[in-house]
């Protein structure tokens, strides 16, 4: 039984409720339209081109003489990300294999918890770990220890979780008819893995694995503790670097006008590399669910 | 016949081989995390007492303790689920019980929300600084970083109460439909309570995501370290604080004490959220 008051409120209610919704998805417009605003005067006075040809990293010295070359640090943050995805992608994997095929219940389980509460550690703490414990090794094997492996290894930390979480998710997709059909016909473990698991549950890996540098290129205060900080374009492991999130966090603090600007166009970058590899996982994620 | 047994004895060594690369990973990944939070605990546990806890901050933290940074942090958070539970909640509905009649807007809103829930905290604390310190005046605020995070943890709570609320069984509804309740009824009575655990879970998730920010609260928060006067005083996050004191000289020791707090408020937190997902997982798994 209706009433008119109920339906009114039906209408509040829904209108309610889109009016939320248009509010919440109005937030990736209005950091979009943010990041271009503050960029646009760097990038209409400077133009992209000199972040590319310019010398060097000055962004403080005398107007108009200031140098924006952004090339080290767009190295630094996609050589970390490669190297970190490069070793955690095969960990994480062979983490969730672990939980999924080899261990016995309990130590899969008590694996699990540790992959989670490894996630749920925040990246200041990663980076303060790595600073205090990591760095003095490195520092042993080349002062002065905060350089572009201390900053791979922190990510490789910080990404494992997450790889290793959507593997896990993935893995459990599997059909329990395939693995016995497997064993039915006297496979090993390694053939079944390999002739069986992977190829069904490749799809899903290839998205964890996006995931996963989408976090590794997004981190700031992990790879601001250990890096180094030194803008250059590294030429070993040991070279302390300086990736495009520690650059803003270093200098948003005291950038002005020209140089704060250009700070927002490099974030407006981070942005792009970010949304290109969603576009990546949503596609592809489309196509999985087609087959 | 020869051939078929190096064959089986390749298998059998590639297998060994596996084998032992899962249990090696699987061992390291446990050895380091033993290490992390051992280290953590053995250099930060000696620096907490009750003086810690309650004292303010001496000497840009070195001495003295970290109770104003507790007050900020609890501040910017409270500001940070005031903004998002509402907005959060209203959205998570008309996702999982009003996508069908507005298809267009849903589609939209999910896809927002995917690309928000990808943006890097640095670029969030551009963005804060941006809109919420100077376009809207707000400057080095609590106010600003608890709306700054705000825009951070709306996807991951969002999701969460969606899934919470699409997991209450449709007979519900249908039974709801059938006596004729009203939709706002419905929700109020039936739904929001069936689907407390993932509003509970998307909560625990959010906050321990706010928790954890700090890059974000770095412009727009800010670095003081005084007891905060009110919500648009400067006031420093916990995790700000930790980055902070390996930035001075001697600040080590109540880094790792302050590592410690941190790391406690998320761990109760990781297993509330934990428990409560399961929780709806062990329910949903019940009825079928």
């Amino acid at each position: 039984m209706k009433t008119r008051g109920a339906t009114r409120n039906d209408r509040i209610l829904l209108w309610g409720l889109r009016g939320a919704s248009v509010l919440a998805s109005s937030i990736v417009l209005l950091i979009v339209y943010f990041l271009l605003a503050e960029s646009l005067p760097a990038l209409r006075r400077i133009g992209i081109a000199r972040f590319v040809t310019d010398g060097d990293w000055l962004p403080s010295t005398a107007e108009g003489e200031n140098q924006y070359r952004l090339v080290p640090m767009l190295a630094a943050t996609l050589l970390s990300t490669l190297g970190a995805v490069l070793i955690a992608a095969p960990a994480g994997l062979l983490s969730a294999v672990f939980c999924h095929f080899y261990a016995p219940k309990a130590l899969a389980t008590l694996q699990r918890r540790i992959v989670e509460l490894l996630a749920g550690i925040p990246s200041v703490i990663y980076g303060f770990w790595g600073l205090v414990t990591l760095v003095p090794i490195l520092q042993r094997l080349a002062p002065p220890g905060q350089n572009l492996l201390a900053g791979i290894l922190v990510l490789t930390l910080m990404i494992l979780p997450t790889i290793a979480m959507l593997a896990s998710a993935t893995l459990a997709t599997i059909p329990q008819a395939h693995l016995q059909g497997a064993a039915a016909l006297g496979l090993s473990r390694w053939t079944t893995l390999r002739g069986v698991v992977l190829p069904e549950a490749a799809p899903g890996l290839l998205i964890a694995l996006l995931l996963g540098t989408m976090r590794a290129v997004g981190e700031t205060m992990a790879v601001l503790m250990v890096c180094g900080n030194v803008v250059q374009i590294p030429t070993s492991l040991f070279d302390p670097v300086r990736t495009l999130t520690a650059n803003i966090a270093l200098e948003m603090g005291y950038a002005t006008s020209e140089h704060r600007s250009v700070l927002f166009v490099s974030g407006l970058a981070l942005m792009a590399l970010v949304v290109l590899l969603i576009g990546l996982q949503r596609q592809f994620r489309r196509s999985v669910t087609l087959v | 016949m020869s051939r078929s047994t190096s064959r089986g004895a390749r298998a059998k060594v590639a297998d060994g081989l596996v084998q032992a690369l899962v249990w090696g990973t699987a061992g390291t990944v446990s050895a380091v995390f033993l290490c992390l939070v051992g280290d953590l605990l053995w250099h930060g546990l000696a620096g907490i007492d009750l003086d810690f806890l309650t004292q303010g901050v001496e000497r840009t933290g070195r001495a003295g303790g970290i109770f104003p940074i507790l007050v900020s942090t609890f501040l910017i958070l409270a500001v940070c689920l005031a903004v998002s539970i509402p907005i959060g909640l209203l959205t998570a509905i008309l996702l999982s019980e009003f996508s069908r009649r507005n298809p267009t807007l849903s589609r939209l809103v999910g896809a927002s929300l995917d690309v928000l829930a990808g943006v890097p905290s640095i670029v969030f604390g551009l963005f804060g600084n941006a809109f919420f310190c100077i376009a809207l005046g707000m400057g080095f605020s609590i106010l600003s970083g608890g709306l700054t995070l705000s825009c951070m943890v709306l996807p991951i709570f969002i999701r969460s109460v969606e899934l919470g609320l699409r997991a209450v069984p449709s007979d519900y509804r249908l039974a709801g439909a059938a006596l004729g309740m009203s939709h706002t009824s419905m929700l109020l009575k039936i739904l929001l309570p069936a689907g407390a655990p993932g509003i509970a879970a998307g909560l625990m998730l959010g906050v321990g995501r706010a928790l954890a920010e700090t890059a974000a609260l770095m412009f727009t928060s800010g670095y003081a370290d005084r007891m905060p006067s009110s919500l648009m005083d400067s006031g420093r996050a916990l995790s700000l604080h930790i980055y902070d004191l390996t930035q001075v000289t001697g600040g080590r020791p109540n880094a790792y004490a302050s590592g410690v707090v941190l790391v406690a408020l998320l761990l109760v937190i990781n297993l509330l959220a934990s428990w409560t997902v399961e929780h709806i997982v062990g329910g949903r798994v019940q009825r079928v």
